[in-house]
């Protein structure tokens, strides 16, 4: 054997143990064992170049991913066997689960099927190789998500159907439509979608609402869950980053194409946000941050710093986040407001703050909440009260691009909707906004075939015409179990019985109103 | 009474998810039931991928096989993730104990140069053969469409990359880490006649497009002439040479190829069990690789055990098809 004195460095042991195992191949053309690798523009000159963002065999993963999945099901099984749901701060806290088993762990699901096809598509073996690790890391939180969930499901309502909704329900096409887009792109969109933009840019702006959150209401499974997944996030980010940095690096001609995805998905992370927005806000019944505050330290501040550090490739902050700047100040009450009147169209529950959570917020959003929002939910108060719980008939017009009804407003105009509309082809296409009528402009292809739940409806593809029929049937949404008013509830009444409370007058009232 | 309402609110509503309870009534499920089933997106798909406008996202007519329900394929050891880490974990200790042992006697480094040589150049190679089998299962991860079989085959890619470690560390401890064992053997795995028909093959592999044609080629037809000719005769055939140590450092690839059968099985049976059709499409592959996959291994045989080690392989697979009605060319013995 040649000589070769010298002991390998953890870097290049690491190497020789991943993408050394690689060859050039002479039987097959390249371009066709990699077809998917070129067609988006993006120039890679040299993959020898990728850093391994972590350095993990196959060995350590297994040790460490059992160790954590032991202790995680250890928590499981406890709070199952003492019936740990008894414990939470107030049953409407449950409404956060039920937005996060329907929104959030399909995405996961989606996010493991992803990445193991981009575990195949490069031809750089190191890359491969990080990102089929993330691809099984995401598996994982799906199914334990569905684990620390299951205890919940057997006592509270809403949460029995999650991926079947997730594929049908009308607000859920928000984020399926997000994660549809990513995956239906090329390899390298879709890093710099999920990776880059989603991971490493946004996740806290999920995880913290969700984790701390469920740490704030005593809901020790989904805490357990999140300190468990932590580490693997931590992987995923540091992904995240490598991938923005290569692509960069590898040729000049990357870096408007990079621009413009994330512009893109900046925004579309941003959208799909507003429903956390009004999940931290309004359905923690012990409040961690307001989303303003959530959003100024972990967008504001380290995407800021983020940003600064990129500029010398000559990417900028992404365009409109001037709008999401501003917006910070209004949409989760915007989107609350939105489901408050939808609620028989959800698989959660919905209802009018308290008076200290009013105040609360009146002190988080000075500026906004006792002139904007304050007002419509005394006046709802004050209807509910008298028999008359508000719900809207009429059903929502839908962004073409992010799928949220066109409910926001324009920029330093609090009261003005902030529609835009074009044609394309004969037809006329709505937006929420103009950020999403660009990234429609720049593929409208792509955005004209959007699956959109209001107009499925009107067509007649969801089992009925009727909102009553299509909930029921199509959506597996129980009526007057799952939706409407929470005051009244199933839930509302099987939690006062928990806790030792029959329900009042009150509340009984609500419930023959709400049926 | 305050007792009973304690009572009545402990009671659960229901047993477990719907989806669950539509396939197996509402009674309390496994962890495995409710980490495998319906959690794949199955309709209302927005939007056409790029790199595929043909097909959906999540498009069962990726393959030319037709089932009802792929769900109908599930994996007999009941692995999730959680069932799955907490397996290999234990697997992968017994591994270290053995590594660690070999390195620390210098089992490998005593052994007389030329069988070092025959390790290097017959049985480390191997690790590239691994790292296609890990790219082919995580393209049928992605391409699948039901999550009790996406998942056995990211798991089986996950494996593959771990057995290529493995393999590559054999290489490391002879070289005293210093990646000249492995230089010289992937210049066996580009170069020496021995390994061009495999390479070929497993080349070949990777311009597969159906999924389950390739998971057939790739983890039935393949491995199941590979697996047991490397590591039970060829292992036999070492410890001839003198290096019965070396299979301590396979016993991983051992235990794993033994469990694998058991999924491998459980899919292929359910699949050809499932139509006409299936059989015959899954006969035609059968056809069209299981003699490649033969002749591909056919120089490892004739350099170590001799080729009638490989046709009692052969045999054993023709006879392992039989129990599906499928028909290969192994003549049993
Ligand atoms: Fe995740
Ligand atoms: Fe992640
Ligand atoms: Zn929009």
């Amino acid at each position: 054997m040649a000589v070769k004195s010298k002991k390998l460095n953890l870097k290049d042991k690491y190497q020789y143990l991943t993408r050394d195992m690689a060859w050039e191949p002479t039987y097959q053309k390249k371009k066709d064992i990699f077809p998917d690798e070129d067609f988006e523009g993006i120039k890679i000159t040299d993959w020898s170049q990728w850093e391994d963002p972590f350095r993990l065999t196959m060995d350590a993963y297994w040790k460490y991913q059992a160790e954590k999945e032991k202790k995680l099901y250890a928590i499981f099984d406890a709070f199952a066997q003492n019936n740990g749901h008894q414990n939470i701060s107030d049953a409407r806290y449950v409404n956060a689960l039920k937005l996060f088993l329907t929104g959030v762990s399909p995405l996961e699901h989606a996010a493991f099927q992803g990445y193991a096809k981009v575990g195949r598509q490069f031809s750089g073996a190191g890359a491969r190789v990080a990102c089929q690790m993330q691809a099984i890391d995401e598996l994982r939180h799906s199914q334990t998500q569905q684990h620390a969930m299951s205890h919940y499901n057997k006592h509270f309502n809403g949460l029995h159907d999650a991926a079947y909704m997730h594929d049908r329900v009308w607000f859920l096409s928000v984020p399926k439509s997000f994660f549809d887009d990513a995956r239906s792109a090329g390899p390298f969109e879709f890093l710099t979608a999920i990776s880059f933009s989603f991971e490493y840019v946004l996740t806290n702006l999920l995880f913290v609402p969700f984790m701390s959150g469920a740490a704030y209401n005593g809901d020790m499974a989904t805490v357990t869950f999140g300190f468990s997944a932590q580490s693997d996030e931590a992987r995923h980010m540091t992904l995240g980053l490598e991938v923005i940095k290569f692509i960069l690096e590898q040729h000049e001609d990357n870096v408007p194409i990079v621009q413009r995805w994330i512009d893109k998905w900046f925004w579309r992370g941003f959208r799909l946000l507003s429903l956390v927005s009004m999940m931290m806000d309004y359905m923690l019944p012990n409040k961690v941050m307001s989303w303003s505050e959530a959003w100024e330290v972990y967008y504001e501040q380290n995407g800021g710093a983020l940003f600064k550090d990129l500029e010398r490739y000559g990417i900028r902050p992404p365009k409109y986040q001037d709008v999401a700047n501003d917006a910070k100040h209004h949409i989760s009450h915007q989107l609350w407001g939105t489901f408050y009147q939808y609620s028989q169209a959800t698989n959660f529950h919905t209802w009018i703050p308290g008076k200290d959570e009013m105040d609360w917020m009146s002190e988080k959003y000075p500026e906004t909440f006792d002139k904007y929002y304050r007002p419509r939910y005394e006046h709802w108060a004050k209807e509910h009260a008298e028999g008359r719980r508000f719900y809207n008939n009429t059903l929502p017009q839908l962004c073409q691009v992010c799928q949220v009804p066109t409910l926001f407003t324009e920029m330093g105009e609090p009261t003005k909707l902030s529609h835009r509309q074009m044609k394309y082809e004969g037809e006329r296409y709505h937006f929420c906004s103009e950020a999403c009528c660009d990234i429609f402009k720049h593929e409208p292809e792509k955005y004209v075939q959007a699956w959109l739940p209001v107009h499925q409806i009107y067509q007649g593809n969801c089992e009925g015409g009727d909102v009553e029929t299509v909930v029921q049937k199509y959506y597996h949404i129980n009526i007057g179990e799952d939706n409407f008013e929470y005051v009244g509830s199933p839930d509302h009444k099987r939690w006062l019985s928990i806790k030792g409370k029959s329900s009042d007058d009150k509340t009984e009232r609500a419930k023959r109103d709400a049926a | 009474m305050s007792i009973e309402i304690k009572t009545n609110s402990v009671e659960p509503i229901r047993q477990t998810y719907g989806h669950i309870a539509r396939r197996f009534g509402d009674k309390p499920a496994s962890r495995y039931q409710e980490a495998s089933y319906d959690l794949e997106a199955k309709t209302n798909f927005h939007y056409r991928p790029l790199w595929d406008s043909k097909h959906t996202l999540n498009d069962p007519t990726r393959t030319a096989i037709r089932m009802e329900d792929w769900y109908a394929v599930t994996d007999p050891r009941q692995f999730y993730y959680g069932a799955y880490v907490g397996n290999r974990a234990k697997m992968q200790e017994a591994a270290e104990t053995s590594f660690g042992f070999c390195e620390k006697r210098n089992l490998l480094t005593r052994l007389p140069e030329a069988t070092q040589k025959q390790i290097l150049r017959l049985l480390v190679p191997l690790r590239h053969v691994e790292l296609g089998a890990n790219m082919n299962n995580s393209k049928i991860a992605g391409d699948v469409n039901a999550t009790t079989v996406s998942q056995m085959h990211i798991y089986t890619a996950m494996d593959r990359l771990g057995i290529g470690q493995y393999l590559s560390r054999i290489a490391l401890m002879l070289d005293g880490s210093t990646g000249a064992a492995l230089d010289e053997s992937k210049g066996y795995w580009i170069d020496d006649d021995l390994w061009q028909p495999m390479r070929k093959l497993v080349e070949d592999t990777l311009v597969v497009d159906d999924w389950f044609e390739l998971t057939l080629v790739q983890n039935v037809l393949m491995d199941g002439l590979l697996f047991p000719l490397v590591y039970e005769k060829m292992d036999q055939w070492l410890g001839e040479q003198d290096a019965e140590d070396v299979s301590m450092l396979t016993e991983f690839m051992r235990d794993w190829y033994k469990e694998s059968l058991r999924w491998t099985n459980a899919m292929i049976k359910v699949v050809v069990a499932e139509s006409e059709a299936n059989l015959e499409q899954v006969q035609a592959w059968v056809d069209q690789w299981e003699p490649q996959a033969y002749n591909a291994l056919k120089p490892l045989a004739e350099a170590s055990t001799g080729i009638e080690a490989l046709d009692e392989i052969r045999a054993q697979l023709s006879t392992r098809l039989k129990k599906f009605q499928l028909q290969s060319q192994g003549v049993s013995a």
